[in-house]
């Protein structure tokens, strides 16, 4: 155990220093949610910001949905990463040598938390050249900080566990797509109010809608109501669950013939 | 930091191991002396690399009882994977990093401290004839290198006891002839090896002791010698100058079977000293003229085929 921390660095610089080499994945990961941003304002703005009704300004209303965006996306990474190393052998490896046996995820948790948050920075930096005006006073930029970290955590967890899943860094990348996109089926674009039927029922109760709700409430002050309790929720049910079927399905993994 | 062990470096006793209803080990008893190369031999399928995959703790066994430098591999595998060290049959590098960073990630891994971490991956980059190609990814490396690189990770923490699963699997006589020159310095410095290979003349080469594996059982132990004695097929081919002499030489010698175009006897001979010299003698005595003299002693393809009544190059399709 006293191992555990220098063990998890280890494999954390090695994911770092793998992303810098062959930084294709990770720029066009950090590069996606800022065209996205340019294409929703100056594209699709126009005819959607007219749509959402109240008082706020699209690129108000669409930039914490983007930054959700980001982090759903980014998992992309953690799930090629850990399933690559798998069909690279260098799992086994690892699983032979006197080292702490969480050290392989949790080193890899840490690089993609770190290559996320850095991409959710980029947009937000984006998104204020392009207009975005957070009114957050400072306690609620820490919240909504927390809740970004504490998303973020949840997500690469449950991609962790996909991409332990896939047989090949290829399905690792489409298993995720679901959890990547789901957001487009929320408020993270347009209000759900504005949409159809099922659909609607959908938006309204999947995980990530409460969560930009709370995002959004605390940046643009728009009404959190008891979105912030179902945001968290989500956020350590999707921590939780992720771990323990990523646990789970390493260990199953490992013990293949 | 090499202590002596009391009790052998590896030990196994009835150990079993299914994958579903198809047994792979059937009840193992092993004893593998500290310093020693051992060589487990069988064809695709026989179940070698399950063997090393329980003995190096990433699979646990059905049943019996298995111990790797005196410590159980079910209920101390954190002692048991602080002196081994593994080389899979598949590559087990990092192909991102170059060759040199994945020395020093396995030094960093074995917690050897930054100076001594890269003195060491140097020092091995060295040996392994990898000092130019330390600087290259290993995707720029050829199936030796690879290899080699494979092997110096796994020997970054200096382990007292290696498991090699099929080390030359797929590599040119060259980058073989390496390797074994590799294992061979190994065991010099007391190292313990545990090989597993499908190539005869491998285990003759480097092995103190072989055991043959089939259908989850020794069929045989022993070393590369005593195996060899186990089956008939050994003998002397003399050459003759002259088809005189290879008529003189088979009325001398009746049992024998001569061969008048090539002007060759072949005598059924075990290839031991005493025999040898006595057949010498009576060539000697009889004033016949030898030109050439080979002995052939039978290789572990022979005694494969004689034990399991199958040839030990075929390759079963893995069940």
């Amino acid at each position: 155990m006293s191992h555990a921390i220098t063990d998890s660095a280890t494999m954390l610089r090695r994911n770092l220093r793998r992303a810098l080499r062959y930084p294709g994945l990770t720029v066009s990961m950090l590069a996606m949610p800022v065209l996205l941003m340019l294409l929703f304002v100056y594209v699709l703005g126009g005819a959607l910001g007219g749509g959402i009704g109240g008082d706020i300004r699209y690129v108000d209303y669409l930039t914490p949905g983007i930054a959700l965006m980001t982090i759903t996306t980014s998992t992309m990474t953690a799930a090629i990463g850990v399933c690559s190393d798998l069909t690279e052998g260098i799992i086994a490896r690892f699983r032979t040598m006197p080292i702490s046996p969480n050290a392989v995820l949790t080193g890899r948790v840490v690089d993609s938390m770190i290559q996320t948050l850095l991409s959710v920075a980029l947009v937000i930096a984006a998104a204020t050249l392009m207009g975005f005006r957070p009114t957050a006073t400072f306690p609620e930029w820490l919240a909504a900080t927390g809740l970004v970290v504490l998303l973020t955590f949840g997500v690469t967890w449950l991609a962790i566990a996909m991409g332990l899943l896939s047989k090949n860094p290829e399905g690792a990348s489409n298993i995720v797509m679901p959890l990547a996109y789901l957001p487009f089926l929320g408020s993270a674009f347009v209000p759900p109010d504005s949409m159809s039927g099922g659909l609607r029922w959908f938006a309204e109760h999947q995980p990530f809608t409460p969560i930009i709700e709370t995002l959004r409430g605390l940046l643009l002050g728009t009404g959190i109501g008891t979105s912030g309790y179902w945001a968290v929720g989500w956020c350590l049910a999707m921590t939780v669950g992720g771990y323990l079927w990523a646990r789970s399905t390493f260990r199953k993994r490992a013990l293949e013939a | 930091m090499t202590t002596a062990l009391a009790g052998p470096a590896i030990e196994t006793a009835g150990l079993r191991k299914s994958f579903g209803d198809h047994t792979v080990l059937d009840g193992i008893d092993l004893r593998i002396p500290e310093g020693s190369v051992f060589a487990l031999l069988g064809p695709n399928g026989a179940g070698k690399t399950t063997m090393v995959r329980i003995l190096s703790t990433l699979i646990p066994a059905d049943g019996g009882r298995a111990s790797v430098a005196g410590h159980d591999v079910a209920a101390e595998g954190d002692a048991v994977r602080a002196v081994i060290g593994v080389t899979g049959q598949f590559s087990a590098v990092d192909n991102l990093l170059t060759g040199r960073e994945n020395l020093i990630l396995m030094a960093d891994l074995y917690h050897l401290g930054r100076a001594e971490g890269r003195r060491r991956a140097d020092e091995l980059l060295a040996l392994f004839d990898l000092a130019d190609a330390g600087g290259k990814i290993p995707a720029a490396y050829s199936g030796g290198m690879k290899r080699r690189l494979d092997l110096a990770m796994t020997l970054v923490g200096r382990p007292r006891i290696i498991f090699l699963d099929e080390p030359t699997t797929g590599l040119d006589p060259r980058s073989r002839r390496a390797v074994w020159d590799i294992v061979r310095g190994l065991v010099a410095d007391g190292t313990t090896v545990f090989l597993t290979t499908q190539y005869l003349d491998e285990a003759d080469q480097l092995a103190d002791r072989v055991a043959v594996l089939d259908h989850g059982r020794f069929v045989a132990e022993g070393t590369p010698g005593e195996l060899k004695r186990l089956v008939p097929g050994g003998h002397v081919l003399l050459r003759f100058t002259t088809p005189a002499s290879l008529a003189a030489a088979t009325r001398l010698l009746p049992g024998a079977a001569a061969d008048e175009e090539n002007l060759t006897l072949r005598v059924e001979d075990d290839g031991r000293v005493r025999s040898m010299r006595a057949l010498l003698e009576r060539i000697d005595d009889a004033g016949l003229d030898v030109g050439d003299l080979t002995v052939h002693r039978p290789d572990l393809d022979d005694v494969f085929l004689a034990i399991t009544g199958r040839p030990g190059a075929e390759k079963e399709t893995a069940r």
